[in-house]
């Protein structure tokens, strides 16, 4: 899923601006479970702009904020409160905030910043593991993936900073390739400790917003 | 035509190198004039890319003014801070300039040096650039476009030999050697025990090894070092013998001068890092079998 935090509420405010009308989004899926854009974090941001001075014209939690229709239908189905409001305050990641701001008129505000694809340790505790790079390599590696682990995104083994098996950049974190390199060793497959990975195909991860995938 | 460097280590002489770092800003003079006064007594002078990830003037610059001045530079080159283009074109422009000694490196990260809101690069890693460096020896870039006039790199690599496990440090040893990785200039040796049993497993590789020697300026320096730049680990009994000295730096020098003899039958070659030190270089040196 998406895990996203909520950006500081004076900054939140500041991006609203001058506008004095605000209508509220928030996500039922991932921002729910980050508690960063449910249900809970929907009132308690109308509380807080409330004693900012500001008019909350309503609100509404979609469920998923990143379908482009479905926000669409959504927001016309609240009617007045949406045309009332100035401005729209969306408590959902990046995809969220631009399926509403391709929905309506009116400026739309993040709310939120959108960290990474996590995995759910438990709950409010996520971790990075995938970065979305198009081109999965995780049948050589051992099932773990350097391109999102290793700071430097080392394909080869570990950088010259690694000792101990820790990580350069951070001592408290055991070193992507060490683990790679024990469990592919603890199986006895030695191919890909040896063959050299070449450079990675970066025009897989297909970065221009113009991507889509149809099947 | 082979580089200075490789002419020596193919020959079975045993080179000195010293890396010096070029300035933050344009002007050179200080920086070749260090350059100067190791003639001599250096075989070839490395030239730090962006070392610690701080921001100074490209290496390719003071290496081209280096080869004017008729010394021989190695040429480092990071991952960090450029992508495939930028790294063959860099690498162009050097051999243009009369630069072939290069040191693949994948770069210390960002966030140790002084630009620390930087995007990192890693297009490629240290063993993928070593590869790169013989595709283009071979007349071709990554691409598979032909060039006009071929290159002759000689191409090195980092080594760090104390780090563990051994076994992970080997391996990735192995894929710079298979990569075309012709030297290796260690990080720094503290323990000659520890360098014996490196030098003893990189030896069927057959890469010319060429070990690195800090100078420990003093205690103070060495503290800093250990804590805060990668790979390097200067033993406590190091740091209390620097402690228990009147003059440290003198200290250092000994200490140097003990590390340099020890290392002498383990390896190709000795690297100096005096970090601004560089006039105790001919000290360090000093009665040195060559």
């Amino acid at each position: 899923m998406i895990v996203s935090k909520q950006k500081p509420f004076a900054e939140i405010l500041a991006a609203l601006g001058e506008a004095g009308r605000i209508f509220l989004v928030g996500c039922a899926k991932c921002a729910t479970v980050c508690k960063a854009g449910g249900e809970e974090q929907i009132w308690q941001m109308q509380e807080l702009l409330a004693a900012a001075g500001k008019e909350v014209t309503g609100s509404i939690v979609i469920d998923e904020a990143c379908h482009l229709l479905r926000v669409q239908r959504d927001l016309r189905g609240k009617g007045e409160p949406v045309r009332h409001a100035e401005a729209l305050l969306v408590l959902a990641c990046g995809a969220g905030v631009q399926s509403v701001s391709a929905a309506v008129e009116q400026r739309t505000v993040a709310g939120l910043d959108t960290l990474f694809l996590g995995n759910i340790r438990r709950f409010g505790h996520f971790e990075q593991r995938c970065s979305l790079c198009g081109e999965c390599l995780l049948n050589e590696t051992a099932g773990i993936c350097p391109v999102t682990v290793c700071p430097k995104g080392m394909l080869n083994g570990p950088c010259g900073g690694m000792d101990e098996g820790k990580c350069e950049v951070n001592a408290e974190a055991e070193c992507v390739w060490s683990q790679i390199y024990s469990r592919l060793k603890a199986r006895g497959e030695f191919a890909p400790l040896i063959r050299t990975t070449p450079a990675k195909d970066f025009s897989k991860m297909r970065k221009p917003g113009s991507l889509k995938l149809e099947r | 035509m082979p580089t200075h460097l490789q002419t020596l280590l193919d020959a079975g002489r045993f080179v000195v190198t010293a890396e010096i770092s070029p300035p933050k800003g344009s002007d050179c003079t200080a920086f070749l004039a260090t350059a100067n006064d190791l003639r001599g007594t250096i075989d070839a002078i490395n030239v730090t890319d962006n070392q610690g990830a701080n921001m100074r003037i490209s290496p390719l610059a003071p290496a081209a003014l280096l080869v004017r001045e008729g010394i021989e530079p190695i040429l480092q080159l990071t991952c960090r801070d450029r992508n495939r283009l930028a790294l063959q074109s860099e690498l162009l422009a050097a051999a243009a300039l009369g630069i072939s000694n290069i040191l693949a490196l994948s770069g210390d990260y960002i966030s140790f040096g002084d630009h620390p809101g930087a995007k990192p690069v890693f297009d490629l890693d240290s063993v993928q650039l070593l590869e790169a460096l013989a595709t283009l020896n071979g007349g071709h870039d990554l691409g598979g476009a032909t060039l006009s006039g071929v290159p002759a790199f000689f191409a090195g690599a980092a080594a760090a030999p104390e780090a563990e496990p051994f076994e992970l440090t080997m391996n990735k040893l192995s894929r710079k050697a298979t990569a075309g990785a012709r030297f290796f200039q260690t990080q720094a040796v503290f323990s000659p025990e520890r360098f014996a049993r490196f030098a003893e497993a990189v030896r069927p590789l057959g890469v010319k090894v060429i070990a690195g020697v800090l100078l420990l300026k003093s205690a103070g320096m060495a503290r800093y070092v250990t804590a805060n730049i990668p790979g390097l680990k200067v033993p406590p009994e190091l740091i209390a013998e620097l402690e228990g000295s009147p003059d440290q730096l003198r200290q250092g020098v000994a200490i140097a001068r003990r590390q340099i003899a020890a290392l002498r039958p383990l390896c190709d070659g000795i690297h100096l890092m005096a970090m601004g030190k560089e006039e105790l270089l001919p000290e360090m040196l000093a009665g040195l079998d060559r």
